[in-house]
């Protein structure tokens, strides 16, 4: 697929993300597009890692969670602006993605060992969140205080409470200018000579080496990235939610949210987890409404649901929804390239 | 109920013949049940984690809460609405914060004029604050973080207490027991679980209130949930060796701890639990009953002397279910939100938060006495403490709700 | 005693013991529910994530043994062990070779899957009711003056002697167990030899869901089962077969009596709940520096 048709392409879903919400009075489908673009972001944070970088992460929590819990802190501690924490959540997150980064890849860690030291990593998070309550609040979680006052909805960076458009849209246009930014950074990534090699290092790590790209430093800076992408993701979390616990921080949830929405919407794709989050969402949400009832609302039936559909994709669209798009789009154009 | 159909029926041809169209605002003082005309139903959303990591207490509130539902619509639905049936949306937080605000959110879509749940604290900080934003009433069941009512949300309704009153009801119901027996405990040590915040709330403030009476809190053991594992615990009471242990957790781990002191054979003078998982629970003595003898727990309870929590407890049994806590909180709080928009006579959001903000019911099972809400809370509510005595839970603590007087110390 | 500014408590010499000898009837459960991963693990190399749903499932199967026919959970491994085993291998012949085309990553993701639907199934049809299953002996048991073992903790070490020692012994013995080592060393050259590698996989991955049913039947008599049961053991399970090695049985039992030893004494001192950090630092280490674990083949 040529680039111009590809950008041409990537228009036209952002302006649609951008004005159909504004077609949208349902509180509760705007809700399910946040949610839907929420797990998005987050995914795209795993997909440059995992995705581009062939090093699946099993406990991307860990960077979620360290994002979530400073943007909370020092809000909740210190009583600083969302605006300011913003930044210290993400390279907070940057440095324990260096952290967690430097030690997996000195070592030589790929492939499982990877994923399961970065499980133990999230572990380790989520007990040390809840064990030291004097500087996290423990099993007790961040509270941050909720400001009905509209005049105040931006700088607190809270829009329940706002004026009418802020009311209904501030969070939706929130995460979509997040995902803008952070799609974007990923675009750049890919066409960019870092973002090759690191492919280079996913399809072969010793021709890679061979070849004279330096592994450790472009591996390292794919961690930061990624757990900066992550991160953002809990920046949005707190503000939407104003609460945050160990579980919802450092939880195996998140972790298995983020690489799902990547790996079923196409690995080493921009347009991967995106898709992959509207296919996630969207065939929840049919598990539910459609299904559910049938069973008489007996809990569990959309989520069986949900692990059949992921495991029939695992098996017959192993290149994810964007490698089928990628297929179709050829089919349809192959006469004349042909 | 075969006396109100008959009289419905009778009603319903009495009016046809005489071809009469008033509403009969008379019937609220005679007492007769309004005319079942085709009323639009009043939506009531219930929330609450049927799947996840809370999936049994959610399924149980659930429960509790439907239960109340089908018994007001039997009775003739809302009367100052014409027989206005109540029609139940249910919706599933995941054990979740954030779905069980998006479970609000469709709930608003759909019309609900009123919301109950959802179990746990942290989800019922996000179904509150989403139903905030659209000005629906929501009453919390169980939740007993004091945060969930003091954040400022006119919206918020608790019936039961919150864990502030709790303890301080254990801290009271304790030095009465132990004042009973001629004050032989000195030294306790506190058991809690501290992943979702209420064991350590708990275990500060029983220290607060236990250190004046002279009773010294000589360790606190804090564990997380889920916990897999007590004989570190054990071992510890052991050496340490006091006269009461305080256990505040969740059930599964409430039947673990208990069943490794009963292993290990470790008895001290009693346990006195504070929103204790197990120690209250029906079905932990039906399974565990020697483990479960002499436990004492300062929790949610009913009045044992009202006929109507006796009932309840009949069908949640017939339906082959437990009656816990989580049954009967749910389901009074489904009462509290029918009562209130009875008085409303209206499914107007705003008019039913003013009926619940002046509420005085009193037609419920709790000890809780006439209802008084003060920001949100109902300062009437409090817990009771019982003890385990053979096959039964009795009450005993305070006097005027006690079924049977407290065995303290446990005989060896 | 202060280290560093950090309070750490002193206990009796009583309760040291008696916590080192609770890892150890802690450590032999890890033990159990690590073998059959281990072998997963180390002929097919994957990740099982459905591991601790397996488990669960075998444990609901006991407790209906014995709550519908009266069966004692020791008595019901006679017939969970090898309904664990048929299980298993229909499993991994018709669903999971199935579904990942032999590609590492997503075999995780597959078993990941099934996983969640093992769990919600069980949700809707057993609810989430914790049951519990009460035998006759269960306060009986000896008295170690620190510290009472009952039965169903001696048992569950036994146990897990017993288990290793005949995984051993049919994969040095026995023919079928001599395969699956030769497929596990080298995948190809097995399958040049005339082995039938997918019929291998599945036995395999067979043995490994009847090690978790075994598991289940003497895990039954002291923890209630629920849905969510599996994931309580399965994150140190995946810490023990690392530790101990992958693959390697011995090592899973002595990475299980390690690591159950290391946690108990590290809730002791730092508490029950930091203590547990214990399992993540241990795991962590040995990724580091020695990934292949205590017993583990160097290649695979």
């Amino acid at each position: 697929m040529s680039d111009r048709a590809r950008l041409m392409g990537w228009l036209i879903l952002i302006a649609v993300l951008a004005i159909a919400p504004l077609f949208i009075t349902s509180g509760r489908w705007i809700g399910f597009l946040e949610m839907t673009l929420f797990i998005a972001v987050l995914g795209q944070g795993w997909n440059i890692l995992g995705g581009y970088g062939g090093q699946y992460s099993f406990g991307h929590a860990v960077f979620f969670g360290t994002g979530a819990y400073i943007q909370a802190l020092l809000q909740f501690k210190f009583g600083w602006s969302p605006w300011i924490t913003l930044w210290f959540a993400v390279s907070g997150a940057a440095l324990v993605g260096a952290f967690v980064g430097y030690l997996s890849f000195r070592y030589g860690l790929k492939g499982s060992y990877f994923a399961l030291i970065t499980l133990a990593f999230a572990e380790a998070f989520h007990v040390l969140s809840r064990s030291f309550p004097s500087i996290t609040e423990g099993g007790r979680g961040v509270q941050l205080a909720l400001n009905q006052d509209p005049v105040q909805a931006i700088s607190t960076f809270q829009f329940n409470f706002a004026g009418p458009f802020l009311k209904a849209y501030g969070f939706y246009y929130t995460i979509f200018a997040i995902l803008l930014l952070t799609y974007w950074v990923t675009w750049w990534m890919e066409r960019s000579r870092f973002g090759a090699q690191l492919v280079a290092i996913r399809e072969n790590e010793d021709a890679a080496e061979a070849l004279g790209i330096n592994t450790f430093r472009v591996k390292m800076g794919a961690i930061c990235l990624s757990a900066a992408v992550t991160a953002s993701a809990g920046v949005y979390y707190v503000q939407k939610y104003l609460f945050i616990e160990p579980g919802i921080a450092y939880g195996p949830t998140k972790s298995v949210e983020a690489l799902f929405a990547a790996i079923i919407g196409g690995v080493g794709t921009v347009l991967g987890p995106l898709l992959g989050s509207f296919f996630i969402h969207g065939v929840g949400e049919i598990a539910k409404e459609i299904i559910g009832p049938v069973f008489g609302d007996r809990p569990g039936v959309d989520l069986i649901l949900f692990g059949l559909i992921l495991i029939f994709v695992l098996a017959f669209v192993p290149r994810g929804l964007a490698g089928l798009l990628e297929a179709l789009w050829k089919r349809k154009v192959g006469g004349r390239n042909a | 109920m075969t006396k109100h159909t008959t009289t419905n029926k009778t009603r319903r041809q009495f009016i046809k013949t005489a071809a009469a169209g008033t509403v009969i605002a008379a019937a609220g003082i005679t007492g007769f049940p309004y005319i079942a005309r085709a009323a639009a139903a009043v939506k009531v959303g219930i929330v609450h984690p049927v799947t996840g990591w809370a999936q049994y207490s959610g399924s149980q509130c659930r429960f509790g809460a439907m239960m109340a539902l089908d018994e007001i619509n039997a009775a003739g639905g809302i009367k100052s609405l014409g027989g206005a049936m109540l029609e139940a949306m249910l919706g599933d937080a995941q054990s979740k914060p954030e779905i069980g605000a998006a479970e609000v959110e469709k709930m608003n879509e759909a019309g609900v004029s009123s919301i109950v749940g959802a179990y746990a604290s942290n989800i019922c900080l996000a179904t509150t604050q989403a139903a905030a934003k659209h000005g629906i009433p929501h009453v919390v069941d169980v939740g007993v973080n004091d945060k969930i009512v003091s954040r400022g949300l006119t919206n918020t309704f608790r019936f039961g207490p919150g864990f502030g009153i709790i303890t301080k009801a254990g801290v009271e119901g304790f030095l009465a027991v132990n004042k009973a027996a001629g004050s032989p405990t000195k030294r306790v040590v506190i058991v809690h679980e501290n992943t979702t915040g209420f064991g350590a709330g708990i275990a500060g403030l029983m220290t607060k209130g236990l250190n004046p009476a002279g009773i010294e809190v000589v360790e606190v053991l804090p564990h997380p949930t889920p916990n897999k594992d007590f004989r570190n615990i054990a071992l510890k009471i052991k050496e340490i060796n006091p006269d009461v242990v305080i256990p505040s957790h969740y059930y599964n781990e409430g039947v673990l701890f208990l069943r490794t002191l009963q292993r290990q054979k470790i008895q001290p003078k009693a346990i006195y639990s504070v929103l204790g998982g197990a120690s209250s629970q029906y079905r932990f003595l039906a399974e565990f009953p020697d483990a479960a003898q002499y436990v004492m727990d300062c929790n949610h309870w009913f009045d044992p002397k009202n006929q109507a929590a006796a009932a309840a407890r009949n069908k949640t049994q017939a339906a082959d279910k437990h009656y816990s806590y989580e049954v009967f909180l749910a389901y009074t709080a489904m009462k509290f939100t029918a009562d209130a928009i009875e008085r409303a006579g209206s499914s107007d959001r705003a008019k039913i938060v003013e009926a619940m903000a002046s509420s005085s019911w009193s037609d419920h099972f709790m000890p809780y006495g006439p209802t008084k809400i003060v920001d949100g809370q109902n300062v009437g509510a409090r817990p009771l403490v019982t003890q385990i005595l053979g096959k039964n839970i009795d009450v005993i603590e305070p006097p005027e709700y006690a079924t049977a007087k407290a065995i303290f110390p446990r005989p060896a | 005693m202060e280290l560093f500014g950090i309070h750490i408590p002193s206990y009796g010499w009583q309760t040291v013991l008696g916590s080192a000898i609770s890892g150890v009837f802690l450590g032999s459960i890890y033990a159990l529910v690590a073998l059959g991963l281990t072998l997963i693990y180390g002929v097919l190399h994957i990740i099982n994530f459905a591991h601790g749903a397996l488990l669960m499932l075998a444990m609901y199967a006991v407790f209906y043994l014995w709550n519908s026919l009266g069966i004692d959970p020791y008595v019901a491994m006679l017939i969970v062990v090898p309904g664990g085993f048929l299980f298993g291998y229909v499993l991994q012949r018709s669903v999971i070779s199935k579904a990942s085309h032999g590609r590492d990553e997503i075999i995780l993701l597959v078993t990941l899957g099934i996983a969640i639907v093992i769990e919600n199934a069980a949700l809707f049809f057993f609810s989430a009711t914790e049951r519990s299953v009460r035998v006759p002996y269960d306060l009986d048991g000896f008295d170690l003056g620190v510290t009472f073992v009952v039965y169903p903790e001696l048992a569950a070490l036994g146990g897990s002697l017993l288990i290793t020692l005949a995984l051993w012994l049919f994969m040095s013995r026995t023919d079928t167990g001599k395969a699956i080592r030769a497929v596990a060393k080298e995948r190809q050259g097995a399958r040049l030899v005339g082995i039938n590698v997918d019929h291998i996989f599945a036995v395999s991955f067979g043995i490994g869901t009847a090690c978790v049913a075994a598991a289940a039947s003497l895990l039954v008599p002291t923890y209630a089962v629920h849905p969510q049961i599996g994931y309580l053991f399965v994150l140190i399970a995946f810490t023990v077969v690392v530790l101990g090695g992958m693959g390697s049985f011995v090592g899973a039992l002595v990475g299980g009596f390690l690591i159950g030893i290391t946690e108990q004494l590290g809730r002791l001192y730092m508490g029950e709940s930091l203590g547990v950090i214990t399992i993540s630092v241990i795991f962590i280490l040995v990724l580091l520096f020695r990934p292949t674990g205590l017993f583990g083949q160097r290649s695979g």
